[in-house]
């Protein structure tokens, strides 16, 4: 499907995205769930099938917004485009 | 949507069962040997081994009588054969099966020996199995299948698409009247304010509320980091990231309709068709265990990475969202629904499909795990034995 989104975002005030396949670095395209593709982000580096990317420059100790809930907080500055995972976002439980 | 008539074994308290299970039931470790000597005598008949049942005690005894008379008890088992070393604890065993009017008899080994034991239950379990073989399905109403849901090896897609997709069945499953069990008191870790926020009063709130408390103390008299045991490795590899992530994809699978219950382990609900929350393990196999033993009889599985659990009693339905599982694992997936997330059809068509698969389970067709033999029968243990 030529319109077929790269990523889906849970809610509009999410501040990642999560691929849907295999996305190399370079721009990509996104939706809201069940909306039109309306994202698009420069991806720095690859991101994995299921791994998040930030939608928005994201800075150390903020809350990470998925699912319009706090996830996580971030332990490093991470890009717009960037890969978001354990290496730079931990649980705001300890 | 095609819709199918629904059918189903009426058992002798009402309850309906989509599966005619004639069961060999140790009541203990020690016991294992005979019963599974006499499910091979009597083809046909299932077993269902375990590892406990010996010099437990208190609220830890109960649960596990508890489990082990729920599952013998689930509609979806026809008739009983007990077998146990001593004659006091079969018997209590099959007095707490009986109560749900089935047909059930008790063997215990003491003075008789493993081979006398298992030529008595044998005659006895041939004899259950035949007259099993003739009771007939008859049609039934959706709401008489108690569903129970839990996922496992999520990823990042669960919370996309398998999960959702659960949610959509199990919203219709509680509009036709029907009863719904979720569990996974860990995994509603850093979200457990959203489903206190659904408890249909303060009563169950509260309830739901001190369970999860009780859980976090366990956790912490323990001295355990819950964060290096979750999320676990197999759910950072799919791009989980933490605890509350994983409580987001989880809780997505739960709909949207109040939780009017809040359930000890094993506990049969009581107040009425609905959504109930039971207090399990996030373990896979110890959850179906005792959600089986509460009496659900069809389990939705949404997984991420790719669970391969199956259950002897409960029939376990898997779904993904995640096109690599679907691809690699396709033996394990009864519904793939990746094609959500590369938008070939929507939520609503995703509903459509996970209840048509349920609808065919109802009535007879074999999960993958059923064709491929996974039987996860496991009791959850509060603390050690004497």
């Amino acid at each position: 499907m030529p319109d077929a989104p790269g990523f889906l975002a849970h809610r509009e005030d999410d501040l990642v995205g999560v691929a849907v396949r295999d996305l190399d670095p370079g721009p990509v395209s996104g939706a809201y769930l069940s909306g039109p593709v309306t994202l698009s982000v420069q991806l720095n580096e690859a991101i994995p099938l299921g791994h998040k990317l930030a939608l928005a420059d994201i800075t150390t100790g903020q809350e990470v917004i998925e699912y319009g809930q706090r996830v996580g907080i971030a332990t490093k500055d991470i890009h717009k485009g960037g890969h978001v995972h354990v290496h730079n976002v931990r649980s705001a439980r300890l | 949507m095609k819709q199918r008539t629904l059918t189903g074994f009426r058992r002798e308290n009402g309850a309906v069962g989509i599966r005619n299970h004639t069961v060999i039931l140790p009541v203990d470790d020690l016991s294992n040997a005979a019963a599974e000597a006499v499910a091979k005598l009597v083809p046909g008949t299932l077993a269902l081994p375990h590892a406990y049942g010996r010099l437990q005690f208190g609220a830890d005894l109960d649960l596990t009588f508890r489990t082990l008379a729920g599952n013998a008890a689930n509609p979806n088992v026809a008739s009983a054969v007990v077998i146990g070393i001593e004659p006091n604890w079969t018997e209590r065993l099959v007095a707490d099966i009986a109560k749900s009017g089935k047909r059930v008899q008790g063997f215990s080994i003491e003075r008789h020996g493993d081979l006398r034991t298992i030529e008595s239950a044998a005659r006895v379990a041939a004899q259950f199995l035949q007259d099993d073989s003739e009771r007939t399905r008859e049609p039934i109403e959706r709401s008489e299948i108690m569903l129970s849901i839990k996922c496992g090896e999520s990823d990042t897609t669960s919370g996309l698409g398998s999960c959702p997709t659960t949610a959509q069945t199990v919203d219709r499953w509680i509009e036709a009247g029907g009863t719904v069990l979720f569990g996974e008191t860990s995994e509603l870790t850093g979200g457990e304010h959203l489903i206190a926020g659904r408890c249909v009063n303060d009563a169950v709130r509260q309830k739901f509320q001190g369970i999860f408390d009780s859980y976090q103390e366990m956790i912490g008299r323990a001295g355990a980091d819950l964060l290096g045991s979750q999320p676990t490795q197999g759910n950072i590899r799919g791009g989980l990231s933490t605890i509350e992530e994983k409580a987001m994809g989880n809780i997505a699978k739960t709909g949207t309709k109040p939780v009017i219950g809040a359930l000890e382990a094993a506990e049969v609900p009581a107040s009425g068709p609905g959504l109930y929350f039971m207090d399990t393990s996030s373990a896979a196999a110890e959850c179906v265990t005792l959600m089986a033993a509460a009496g659900a009889t069809l389990h939705l599985f949404p997984t991420g990475q790719g669970n391969v659990i199956g259950h002897p009693v409960e029939p376990v339905v898997k779904l993904t969202a995640n096109p690599l599982t679907a691809r690699t694992m396709s033996e394990h997936i009864d519904l793939d629904c990746s094609g959500l997330l590369a938008r070939d059809y929507d939520l609503t068509e995703a509903g459509d499909r996970l209840t048509d698969i349920c609808d065919r389970v109802i009535n007879g067709r074999l999960t993958c795990a059923e064709a491929i033999g996974h039987k996860e029968f496991v009791l959850t243990r509060l603390y050690q034995s004497a």
